[in-house]
C-alpha cells in the first residue's frame, strides 16, 4: 500500500468513497458537496499528494484532509448552480449516552448547511425521550383528510384501544409548509381483552392495526406508533419542518432528521422520513436496488410495503430481525449489509465466520445491496449503518456524553463545533449508541 | 420406392474443386451418408441418410462440404406445412407413434426475448465487476423460519442440509445410456471444476465417477434403475424425478439395443434388455405417497442429503409446488415444455407442458402467497440458453437455473435432433464405442468450463449494471423486469410491468 501517491487527476465520482482502491485511487470525499470550485479541488489533490494514506481504513488519516476541506467549503458562500448531486438525501442524528434531553433546535441547525442535498419535497425528525409523561401509552401519529375519517379512524380505535389522550400536534402557520392534513396524535393502550382474543401480544398487535389502517382505511395516515418517542415529518425543507412542528419546545434523548430528494416516489407527506414503526424509526439516504427482492420476502410475514419507499422496506426487516427473529442489533446489521464471502472466508475467529455464514445462508433475500446509509433510531439507542460497498457518505463524531451521526461533517459541525474522534464508519459496519441503562 | 417416398429434406453439397477424397466424410459418418464409389476415388453422398448434424462439414480438411435444406418442397399450405405431411406419411407406412428429441422446436413464445432487464442511471451507480466484489454464490434448500439460539443466548449455526454453487446454474440430469460415458465424464469433471452440481439422471452413478460425488445428483425416477445404498451416499443431494418437461405425463424407454456392458451393469439390469421407467412411480399415486418416498430417502441417508422433486411445467403447477413444498422436499426443480430428451413422442414434447417462464413466475408467487417460500428452493430449467435467461430466471423468483442443452452445445451437439437413433456423431448420445471415442472428457470438460466461465461473468456484468453486487439481491427482484410486447395477462402472471411503466 503506497502512502504519498500523487493523485493523477479527480475522478467524477469522488463521491463516494468505496474502498480505498490502490490501483485506481478512489478518494473518499464525503463533505465535498458545494462550493467544489478549482481551487479547491487543486488545494485537495495537493494535500493528498502530500501524505494522504491510502488503505483499507483510510479514513483517520484522512481527517486532516476533512477539516481543511471544511474549512475551505465554508469559508466562501456555495452559489446556486455550483457542484450538485442530483440523488442525495440528508441524514443526521444526534444522541447523549447519558440520556440528557436535548431540544430539537440543534438538530433542525444541523440539516441547514445539508439544505442542498433535499429538493423540499420532504423533511422529518424522530425524537425519542419526548413524552416521558405517556410513557406507558403507544403515541400514535395520525394524518387525518378530513374530520369525517378522523371521526370514523377514532370509533375504530376505540374498540380496540383504551385512548387515554387525542389532540392536534401542534404546528406554527409558515409560508413554506402548505397543504398540510390534519395532524393529530393519540396516545392509547390496547385492550387486555382484545389481545387476549386474538392471542398477540401487545406490539404485535400494534403493528397489525398499523397495517391494517394504512393499508385499509382511506385518509387515514398513521407515521409514528413507539412509546415515548414521536416522527414529525412534511413535505417541505427539513429546517422549515422542524420550526413548524415546534420541535423546539420537545426534549428528547436522540434525535434523527432527514431532508428528502425524492427521486422514485412523488414528494407526500406520508412518505416523507424517517418512516417508523413501533419504536424502530428509519432515516436513510439512498437507492436501494435490491428493493424488490427485500419486498417480496418481507411481504410474506404481514408486512405491506404501501409506500413504496426504500425506507418502507428497510423498516420492516429491521423490525422482523429484530423484534421477530430476534436478532441483535449487530447480527441484523450483518444480515442487511453482510461481509462478502470473501471477507467471511478469512475470518479467523471461527465463531464468527460460522455467524455469518449462517445469517446469510438463512436470510439470503434480506441483504440489501445498492447505495444506502440509515440511522435507525429505537428505544434507548441509534445505529448507524451503510451499504457495504459505501456508496454513500456518513460521518460519526462525539463530544463528551454525545454522539453525533450525519451525511456530512459540516452538519456535525453545526450541532457541536469541537466535536471530536470524527471518521466515516467502514460499509457494513454497525455504529450502535445505547444511552446507559436506567437513563431513558 | 413409391407413395412414402419423399425427397430427403437435406441436400449434400460437395464442392468438387476442393474435395481431396481424403474421407474423412466417410470415416465420420455413422449415418452412411458419403461413400467411395466402388474402388474409385469418387465419393458420393446419399442426402437421404443424412441428419444434418454437420459432423462431416466441420471436419472436411477442404472446406468442400456444406449441407443445405433442400427446395424441393410439396406445394406451399400454410394450414398443411410440409413437416405435418411428411409426419402423415410416416405413420401410414409405420403405424407408430413418432418420435423426436431434443427440446420443442416449434415456433412458439420464448418469453426470455420478451422480458427486459433494467440498469442504473443517475440515482444510485452501476457496480464494475472488474473492479468491485461481485458475488455469486448461491445456498439451496430449507431454510428454517427462526433462527435459533442456546441457552447462552448464542445462535445456534446449524442448517439443514443444504447445495453450495458458486454460480446459480447446475447440470440437469441425464442419464448413463442415454448420453455417452465422456459425455457424462466431462458433465462431472466440469461440475467439480466450477464448484457446481451434475445430474446423473436415471441411469445409475458409474463407478468411474464416485470420485466426484460431491458435485453429483442423484436421480431415482419411476424405473429405480441403478438406485441403492451406495448410489444414494455417494451423491452431495436426490432427485425424485416425477415428471420431465419433454415429455410430462409419460416415462421414457432406453432400447434393449443401449443396454450394453457398463450402461447394463450401472442401471443394475441384464443386457440387452429394454428399460422402461413407468409413467407413474408406482409407489406415488398422490401426493402423500411422495412425501413417504422423501422421508424414505431422508431417512436412508441419516437427513443429511436435501432431497430435490423435478416436475414438469403443466397446467396445475402452483399448487402441484405448493404440495411438493409442504411435502418435505428441500428443493423443486421444474422442467418447462421446451425442456430438451433423448428421445420422446413428438406429439407429447411438442404440445404438452407449459412455458417455464410462466410457470416459475405462478409457483413462486404462490408459494409467497402462502409463506412458504423458504421451505423450499426453486430449480428452474426447459431451455435457459444464456446467461440473461438465467438472470431473468433468478429475477423472477428462481434460485438457480438447469441447463442440459446448452451443455451438450457445449461438447459439441449440434442440435439435428436424432439422438433416438443412437448414432450420435459427436460421441454424445450413443454408446458405440466407436462413436463415443470422439469425445475427449479433457476437451469436454474445459469448453464447458469454458462456456460456465463466461455466462459468470456475463451475469456479474448484468447484475452490476443493475447496481446489485449479489445474486441474492436479485432473487425475486421482479422490478428490475419489464415486459415488451406482452398482454396484461401475461405481465400480470410474470408480475412484471410492461417497458415503459
Amino acid at each position: 500500500m503506497c502512502s504519498k501517491t500523487p493523485l493523477p487527476y479527480m475522478r467524477h465520482y469522488t463521491r463516494f468513497s468505496a474502498f480505498v482502491n490502490p490501483f485506481f485511487k478512489k478518494i473518499f470525499l464525503p463533505c465535498v458537496r458545494k462550493g467544489l470550485t478549482n481551487p479547491v479541488a487543486r488545494r485537495i489533490i495537493q494535500a493528498m499528494s502530500n501524505g494522504v494514506h491510502f488503505g483499507t481504513k483510510p479514513f483517520r488519516a484522512e481527517m486532516g484532509v476533512f477539516s481543511f476541506l471544511f474549512e475551505e467549503v465554508n469559508g466562501m458562500t456555495p452559489k446556486e448552480g455550483q457542484v450538485r448531486i442530483p440523488s442525495g438525501c440528508a441524514i443526521a442524528a444526534v444522541i447523549s449516552r447519558e440520556g440528557r434531553r436535548m431540544t430539537g433546535e440543534k438538530i433542525i441547525e444541523a440539516m441547514k448547511p445539508m439544505h442542498e442535498r433535499s429538493n423540499g419535497l420532504g423533511g422529518g425528525f424522530a425524537a425519542y425521550g419526548i413524552y416521558p409523561e405517556y410513557k406507558e401509552f403507544y403515541a400514535l401519529h395520525f394524518f387525518f383528510d378530513s374530520r369525517d375519517t378522523r371521526k370514523t379512524c377514532e370509533a375504530f380505535l376505540k374498540e380496540r384501544f383504551e385512548i387515554y389522550k387525542a389532540e392536534r400536534i401542534p404546528t406554527r402557520k409558515l409560508p413554506q409548509i402548505t397543504d398540510e392534513p390534519m395532524i393529530w396524535r393519540y396516545f392509547v393502550a390496547p385492550l387486555q381483552s382484545v389481545l387476549s382474543d386474538l392471542q398477540l401480544d401487545e406490539k404485535e398487535f400494534v403493528v397489525r392495526t398499523v397495517m391494517q389502517i394504512n393499508t385499509q382505511m382511506e385518509g387515514v395516515y398513521i407515521f409514528s406508533s413507539g412509546k415515548n418517542m414521536g416522527t414529525f415529518k412534511a413535505v417541505g425543507y427539513p429546517e422549515d419542518v422542524g420550526l413548524y412542528y415546534r420541535l423546539d419546545e420537545y426534549e428528547g434523548y436522540a434525535w434523527t432528521a432527514h431532508g428528502r430528494y425524492p427521486t422514485n416516489t412523488p414528494g407526500w407527506w406520508g412518505g416523507a422520513h424517517p418512516f417508523t414503526l413501533l419504536d424502530y424509526s428509519v432515516v436513510h439516504n439512498g437507492e436501494i436496488s435490491s428493493y424488490d427482492a427485500n419486498r417480496r420476502y418481507i411481504e410474506m410475514f404481514g408486512y405491506k410495503c404501501t409506500l413504496q419507499t426504500d425506507t418502507e422496506v428497510i423498516t420492516y426487516i429491521l423490525d422482523y430481525l429484530v423484534r421477530r427473529q430476534a436478532l441483535t442489533l449487530s447480527e441484523a446489521a450483518s444480515v442487511i449489509a453482510a461481509p462478502f464471502w470473501s471477507t467471511i472466508e478469512k475470518k479467523t475467529d471461527l465463531e464468527d465466520k460460522a455467524k455469518h455464514i449462517y445469517l446469510r445462508t438463512l436470510f439470503p433475500s434480506l441483504l440489501v445491496t445498492g447505495p444506502f446509509s440509515i440511522v435507525l433510531g429505537f428505544d434507548g439507542g441509534l445505529m448507524a449503518l451503510g451499504d457495504r460497498l459505501k456508496l454513500r457518505s456518513m460521518v460519526v463524531g462525539e463530544k463528551d456524553d454525545k454522539v453525533f451521526i450525519a451525511s456530512e461533517e459540516a452538519a456535525i459541525r453545526v450541532m457541536e463545533p469541537d466535536a471530536a474522534n470524527i471518521y466515516a464508519p467502514a460499509g457494513g459496519e454497525p455504529v450502535i449508541i445505547r444511552v446507559k441503562e436506567g437513563a431513558y | 420406392m413409391g407413395v412414402e417416398y419423399l425427397y430427403p429434406e437435406f441436400e449434400v453439397i460437395r464442392n468438387e474443386s476442393r474435395c481431396i477424397a481424403c474421407g474423412v466424410c466417410v470415416r465420420q459418418c455413422a449415418n452412411e451418408v458419403h461413400a467411395f464409389l466402388g474402388g474409385t476415388q469418387t465419393i458420393l453422398s446419399d442426402d437421404a441418410k443424412c441428419v444434418n448434424c454437420q459432423r462431416c462439414v466441420s471436419l472436411c480438411p477442404t472446406h468442400a462440404l456444406k449441407i443445405v435444406k433442400s427446395d424441393c418442397r410439396l406445394r406451399e399450405n400454410a394450414n398443411w406445412d410440409n413437416d405435418t405431411i411428411r409426419e402423415i406419411y410416416k405413420q401410414a407406412n409405420s403405424g407408430g407413434v413418432l418420435l423426436s428429441s431434443m427440446g420443442n422446436p416449434k415456433p412458439l413464445p420464448v418469453y426470455w426475448d420478451k422480458i427486459l432487464i433494467n440498469a442504473s442511471q443517475v440515482t444510485n451507480p452501476p457496480i464494475d465487476p472488474l473492479r468491485e466484489p461481485m458475488e455469486t454464490r448461491v445456498f439451496l434448500g430449507k431454510r428454517p423460519q427462526k433462527a435459533e439460539r442456546d441457552a447462552d443466548g448464542k445462535l445456534c449455526c446449524s442448517l439443514p442440509p443444504m447445495l453450495e454453487l458458486s454460480m446459480p446454474v447446475l447440470f440437469s440430469a441425464m442419464s448413463y445410456g442415454s448420453i455417452s460415458y465422456n459425455a457424462h465424464a466431462s458433465l462431472a469433471r466440469a461440475a467439480k471444476a466450477l464448484g457446481i452440481y451434475y445430474n446423473t439422471g436415471e441411469g445409475g452413478l458409474h463407478e468411474d465417477f464416485y470420485v466426484y460425488g460431491d458435485n453429483t445428483i442423484v436421480q431415482v425416477a419411476s424405473g429405480r434403475f441403478g438406485v441403492h445404498e451406495n448410489y444414494l451416499e455417494a451423491a452431495k443431494a436426490i432427485e425424485i424425478k416425477m415428471g420431465q418437461g419433454a415429455k410430462p405425463g409419460i416415462g421414457g424407454h432406453l432400447p434393449g439395443a443401449k443396454i450394453v456392458g457398463d450402461v447394463s451393469r450401472t442401471r443394475m439390469i441384464p443386457e440387452g434388455s429394454d428399460a422402461i421407467s413407468p409413467a407413474p412411480h408406482h409407489d406415488i399415486y398422490s401426493i402423500e405417497d411422495l412425501r413417504q418416498l422423501v422421508y424414505s430417502l431422508k431417512e436412508a441417508t441419516n437427513y443429511k442429503k436435501p432431497i430435490i422433486v423435478k416436475v414438469a411445467a403443466v397446467h396445475n403447477i402452483a399448487a402441484i409446488a405448493s404440495g411438493i413444498a409442504r411435502s418435505g422436499a428441500d428443493i423443486i426443480a421444474i422442467d418447462g415444455f421446451r425442456g430438451g430428451t433423448g428421445a420422446a413422442p413428438t406429439r407429447i414434447r411438442d404440445n404438452v407442458g407449459i412455458p417455464i417462464e410462466l410457470a416459475l413466475a405462478a409457483v413462486d408467487q404462490r408459494l409467497r402467497d402462502e409463506g412458504i417460500r423458504n421451505d423450499v428452493s426453486l430449480i428452474v430449467g426447459g431451455s435457459v440458453r444464456s446467461a440473461s435467461d438465467v438472470v431473468k430466471a433468478i429475477a423472477l423468483g428462481a434460485d438457480a437455473c438447469y441447463i442440459a442443452t446448452a451443455a451438450l452445445l457445449a461438447l459439441g451437439c449440434h442440435l439435428c435432433r436424432t439422438c433416438q437413433t443412437g448414432k450420435c456423431n459427436w460421441g454424445i448420445a450413443t454408446q458405440n464405442p466407436e462413436l463415443v471415442r470422439r469425445l475427449n472428457p479433457d476437451v469436454g470438460s474445459e469448453r464447458l468450463i469454458r462456456l460456465m466461465t463466461a455466462w459468470r461473468h456475463e451475469i456479474k456484468e448484468l447484475m452490476g449494471g443493475m447496481g446489485i453486487n449479489s445474486v441474492e439481491a436479485l432473487r425475486g427482484n421482479r422490478l428490475m423486469l419489464r415486459g415488451i410486447g406482452l398482454t396484461e395477462k401475461e405481465l400480470e402472471i410474470l408480475g412484471i410491468a410492461h417497458a415503459g411503466e
